[in-house]
Order: C-alpha cells, then structure tokens, then sequence
C-alpha cells in the first residue's frame, strides 16, 4: 500500500478520529497526539490494513482505546489533564454572557458524562453511526447501547431544564 | 414539518429510539431559527452537535516511510559479532601456535645442554673403571 493509498483511505476519518479523541481526552493537544499516534500506528500496519474490512472501525476502537489507556496512566498518575484551551473566565460582562450561552453549556455537560456515554454520544448525535458501527466500537450490544445513550441525552436534557429553571448559577 | 412530528420525534429521540434519519431531521429542525418556543431549551443541545461536527484536525501527519532501521542494525550487530568471534577464536589459535612454537625451541635448547652436559657424565665411568683396576673387589 502506498502512501497515497492510506492517505485516500484514512483522511475521510482522520477528523472523527480528532473529534472523539478531544471528547475523551478534553485538549487540544492531546487530541492531536492521540490522532497522530493512532494514524503512525495504522501506517506502520499498512500491510493489514487490506484485510480489515472496516478500517474506520478499526481506527475508531484504537482512538477509544488509546485515549482511555492516557486517562488511567492519568488518573495513576495523579495528573489533571494539561490542557491550553482553557477558556478565560475574566472577561468582560458581554464575554460572559456569551460563554454562559446554552451551547457552550451543553458542552460541558457533555465533559461530566461517564467515558463510556460520552464516546457513544459522540459517535451517534456528532459523527451519526448507526448501532452496528457503534457496537464495532465500544464492543456492547445494540440494547445496551441504547440504554447508554437514552441515559446520556437523557442527563443532558435534565442538566439543561436545571440550568433553565434556575437560571445562571 | 409539523410540531407534532418533531414532539414525537424527540419522545423518541430521549428513548434512543430513533433511527440516524429522523436524529438528522431533528437537527435540521433544531439549526433553522422558527423553533416552536417550547422546544427552545432543546436547540442548544442539537446547536452543540453541530459546533462539535465542526471541529477538524489541523495538524498534518507525518508520514515518512518509517524505515526498518532496527532490522539492519540488528543484521549488522549479529555479523559484526560473529566477525570478532571468530577472530578472537582464530588469535587465540596462533598464540597457542606460537607458544607451542617457543616451548619446542626451549625444549630442544634444554635438551641440547643437558645431552651435553651427559656427554660428560662419561668420563666418570671412566674414573670407575680405572678404580676398578686398581682396587679389586674380593667378590670379583
């Protein structure tokens, strides 16, 4: 396989790959090391490559897998995610109001899920895979992908009602 | 699309019942502006989404042919190995070699002056048969 070839291959995913790498891994950063890493890995393999017949699925599970390993040498560690995309809290009022908008709410609800329904949510609401390709990945079935998922977007509604009933907190 | 149907679907949608079609409906709904007033504490939810589909990887990877450097190294280890080995076992050899060498051309040196040094021991039998003349033994 020729670099070409795995370029073709991989770049339709290699923004998912980003994309759930920062929903578990929180920085920027770190989500590009862990795309970097997963891709070197890939390429280093170029020669299995043929015989998966998902290479996406493929690419995802080790995304998944990778960042989860980081978070648990993290939490060994006990390091706190480095990361440089904090936002400033200090600026002016009309800053704030935007950075207290829903959006970026809903955003940081999406940080307090548990790393298995933040990488369910993020494969079905953002990336729109159907079940099976989401079973590929997290390797669950169907139902209990379901369930995780009704909880997730389920926890995120009632956060948002919380937050719309009380206001700015 | 009527209110009803995107009420319906939502139930669903908090159920995960939906299938990707209809969740992509009720983004389509969710990103116009006339959302049903409602249903707005909904629209930063699927607004979220979108924001999060956006994001793109910026860093380029770099995909230089990574060469099997550990291979060759590891050939060329084992060669160079093999090479001092036998080199070492081969020196050995003709030290031996040669100290056997040395050893020979001491031996013979050695066994040259003690031959000669023999040579002389012959003159004392000599001096025992001139006593023997002069004395005689009552045994003889």
């Amino acid at each position: 396989m020729k670099q070409a070839d795995f370029l073709h291959t991989v770049l339709p995913f290699k923004d998912k790959l980003y994309r759930l790498a920062k929903r578990l891994l929180v920085s920027n950063e770190e989500a590009e090391d862990a795309t970097q890493e997963v891709l070197m890995k890939l390429w280093s393999k170029k020669s299995k490559i043929e015989a998966y017949n998902n290479v996406e699925a493929f690419a995802m599970t080790m995304t998944k897998n990778y960042c989860l390993d980081k978070l648990k040498s993290k939490q060994a560690g006990n390091l706190k995610l480095v990361h440089s995309n904090y936002k400033d809290e200090n600026t002016s009022l009309q800053k704030e109001v935007e950075l207290r908008d829903s959006v970026s709410f809903v955003h940081e609800i999406m940080e307090e899920l548990p790393e298995q329904q933040k990488i369910i949510i993020q494969l079905r609401d953002v990336e729109q895979y159907d079940f099976e390709e989401i079973a590929k990945v997290v390797d669950m079935n169907p139902t209990a992908i379901r369930v995780a998922l009704s909880r997730a977007r389920k926890y995120i509604r009632q956060e948002l009602i919380k937050k719309h009933n009380y206001g700015v907190s | 699309m009527e209110l009803a149907n995107i009420e319906n679907l939502l139930e669903k949608y908090f159920e995960a019942t939906t299938t990707v079609q209809e969740e992509q409906e009720l983004q389509a709904y969710f990103s116009q502006d006339n959302v049903a007033p409602h249903l707005q504490e909904y629209q930063p939810m699927f607004q979220c989404f979108t924001n999060l589909k956006a994001e793109t990887s910026t860093r380029n990877v770099p995909l230089q042919p990574r060469k099997n450097y550990l291979k060759w190294i590891s050939v060329a280890a084992v060669f160079v190995l093999t090479t001092s080995l036998f080199i070492n076992e081969w020196n050995k050899q003709r030290q031996a070699e040669e100290a056997f060498e040395y050893f020979k051309t001491t031996m013979a040196l050695v066994s040259q002056s003690f031959n000669s040094g023999a040579s002389h021991i012959n003159y004392l039998t000599q001096f025992e048969e001139t006593t023997n003349k002069i004395f005689k033994t009552e045994n003889n």
